[in-house]
């Protein structure tokens, strides 16, 4: 695809790519909603985008982990996050393993922070591999958000 | 020159427009992709997305609460 790639004309921002980043923290329901569904807006509008799963957010790159989260308010020990899902599924909200799917079909990038991995024990064995394009540390988010023009943390 | 037809009625935030991507993506440059759908801000938003990837909106109607949208690749 040669389209798509709009470059700033700014000289101060000369490097500037039309990226979006986002650093994918929480692993609450809701929120990974929220970075999916920006993620795949972006890319729709022809951006590029990367994100960066750490903390609480790497757990739903675990097998089986994507639908997992709690809710981030409201959440009752499920009940909460039960009534919400039946809400989204009468409106016909796409799924997260959907949006997921189409996330990567549309060329969106996955960091694994190896940090977390780290600190939680968690091996490659225990993550989607097929969904991470990357493991890495703070610089290689750096690497990726200097030229990023939109820069999320959720 | 291909005529390809995407219909996304009752799909909401984000799918039409990202549809509307992928069915571009798989498109060959001067084929027809025309987008059928009923979510209120993707009628304004596909277009943008249009605009932005550097394509060229061919037509937009609405009837009934049904829009169509139609882009050249």
């Amino acid at each position: 695809m040669g389209y798509g790639k709009l470059k700033s004309a700014d000289k101060g921002v000369e490097n500037m790519v039309d990226k979006t980043t986002i650093i994918v923290h929480s692993g609450d329901m809701d929120k990974i909603y929220s970075a999916l569904i920006i993620g795949n807006g972006a890319l729709s509008m022809g951006m590029e985008v990367t994100m960066y799963f750490t903390f609480w957010g790497l757990e739903r790159l675990k097998k089986d982990g994507l639908e997992k989260g709690p809710l981030s308010k409201m959440n009752m020990g499920g009940l909460g996050k039960r009534m919400i899902n039946s809400r989204m599924k009468q409106a016909n909200v796409a799924s997260l393993e959907r949006l997921m799917q189409y996330y990567k079909e549309l060329g969106g990038k996955i960091i694994a922070c190896e940090m977390t991995m780290e600190i939680m024990g968690i091996t490659k064995e225990d993550l989607h591999q097929e969904l991470i394009d990357e493991y890495g540390a703070v610089g290689t988010y750096i690497h990726e958000a200097r030229e990023s023009t939109i820069n999320l943390f959720i | 020159m291909a005529e390809i037809k995407i219909d996304v009625k009752g799909e909401t935030c984000p799918m039409p427009l990202v549809e509307a991507r992928k069915a571009l993506m798989k498109a060959s440059p001067g084929d027809i992709v025309e987008i059928i759908g009923t979510h209120p801000a993707s009628k304004k938003e596909i277009p943008m997305a249009v605009e932005a990837l550097g394509l060229e909106l061919v037509d937009v109607q609405e009837k009934d609460g049904i829009w169509k949208i139609k882009i050249r690749r």
